[in-house]
């Protein structure tokens, strides 16, 4: 168990230090280390952890590692007050890179941050985030987000649906996006 | 103390997160405590972007630490986070028990589809504003396709692409 609590540490741990690009970037970097290779969520569970860390109060960062830090001590076969302590364990971890990183800029480099070597270095970074934020939305693209055809031509079509107007809404009328989950959610309750 | 319920107020009063902070981290940094001026801090958000981890918590570590010292980014970043821990932790508690509820089911998958949708849509915006066009294309692309079809975790993807952006500029463009 303290491996697994030392593991969740060093995995956020990871994720606080080379999230570059926001949010969005560090649920990439989460899917790919909790779901993708540790297994510790399944890709429905995250895709939900996801909706809820979007629709409530606070960073979507410290939002999604707190929950995820719970569920994933859970899954693990743990009581809710380990999960607490995972929460804890995970929170921690992806704030203290920055902590150290930010203390060390406002006290030595502000006066660096305009360095050449920065800004190659961004300019390399800020083309693979929206790679990166692609392969988030592809990962998810998936049965159990979406079920199949094969399995349920109904719960597919309609989740196709909903993929849609959520796009929509969100890219060319600018919709809030709490207001989008909230009419997903209602039409997912009378349809399904 | 007054660090902490400051920036506690600005950890529960935004949804949404990022750059949706802005306006109120603005309203109560800038002009209500007058702890930086409007310039500092567009420098600060400008830095705090380019830093990795949370842009929120980079924040309230910044001024917290230039305001009271190493207890003062503590409590900025206590602030910053508490309410959504709190907040997280009685949604999981009560989540947890209501996950097979089949009411709840049906309302999740209603919503998973549109997640995936939330997180498609800002790749377009994105992309505008990292300045893809037809010669660096092939970065966000190879760096999906990486991500997606071949199992490479993200936080490598990062490593490369910043590396590659250094070198390239250091020793390459310039020649």
């Amino acid at each position: 168990m303290i491996l697994l609590f030392l593991r969740l540490f060093w995995t956020f741990f990871l994720i606080g230090l080379f999230g570059f690009g926001g949010g969005y970037a560090m649920i990439s970097m989460i899917q790919g280390e909790i779901v993708t290779h540790y297994h510790w969520l399944t890709m429905g569970e995250f895709t939900d952890i996801v909706a809820i860390s979007q629709s409530t109060p606070g960073p979507i960062g410290i939002n999604s590692a707190t929950y995820v830090g719970y569920t994933s001590i859970i899954n693990a076969g743990y009581s809710h007050a380990w999960g607490v302590l995972g929460s804890f364990v995970a929170s921690f971890a992806v704030v203290l890179p920055s902590f150290v990183l930010m203390i060390l800029i406002s006290k030595f480099l502000l006066k660096y941050y305009t360095h050449p070597a920065v800004e190659n270095t961004f300019a390399g970074l800020r083309p693979a985030v929206v790679g990166l934020l692609a392969a988030a939305a592809l990962l998810l693209m998936n049965a159990e987000n979406f079920s199949s055809y094969a399995e349920s031509p109904w719960q597919f079509c309609i989740s196709v649906a909903i993929f849609a107007f959520a796009f929509i809404s969100q890219r060319v009328y600018k919709m809030n996006p709490i207001h989008i989950l909230l009419l997903c959610g209602i039409a997912g309750l009378i349809l399904f | 103390m007054e660090l902490f319920i400051t920036f506690f107020r600005i950890g529960l009063f935004t949804i949404g997160g990022g750059y949706a902070m802005i306006p109120l981290i603005e309203e109560q940094v800038v002009r209500r405590k007058q702890w930086l001026s409007s310039a500092e801090l567009m420098d600060l958000i400008a830095v705090a972007q380019s830093c990795p981890g949370i842009f929120a918590v980079n924040i309230s570590i910044f001024v917290g630490y230039k305001r009271r010292g190493l207890w003062g980014a503590f409590m900025g970043t206590l602030g910053t986070v508490m309410p959504s821990f709190l907040i997280i932790l009685a949604i999981a508690l009560i989540f947890q028990q209501y996950r097979q509820n089949p009411y709840v089911e049906r309302i999740f998958r209603g919503i998973r589809p549109a997640v995936v949708a939330l997180i498609a849509a800002p790749v377009f915006r994105m992309a505008q504003s990292a300045k893809i066009n037809r010669y660096n294309v092939w970065i966000p692309a190879v760096a999906a396709l990486a991500i997606w079809l071949l199992g490479v975790s993200p936080i490598y993807v990062i490593l490369i692409a910043g590396m590659g952006g250094y070198v390239y500029g250091q020793y390459i463009k310039n020649e």
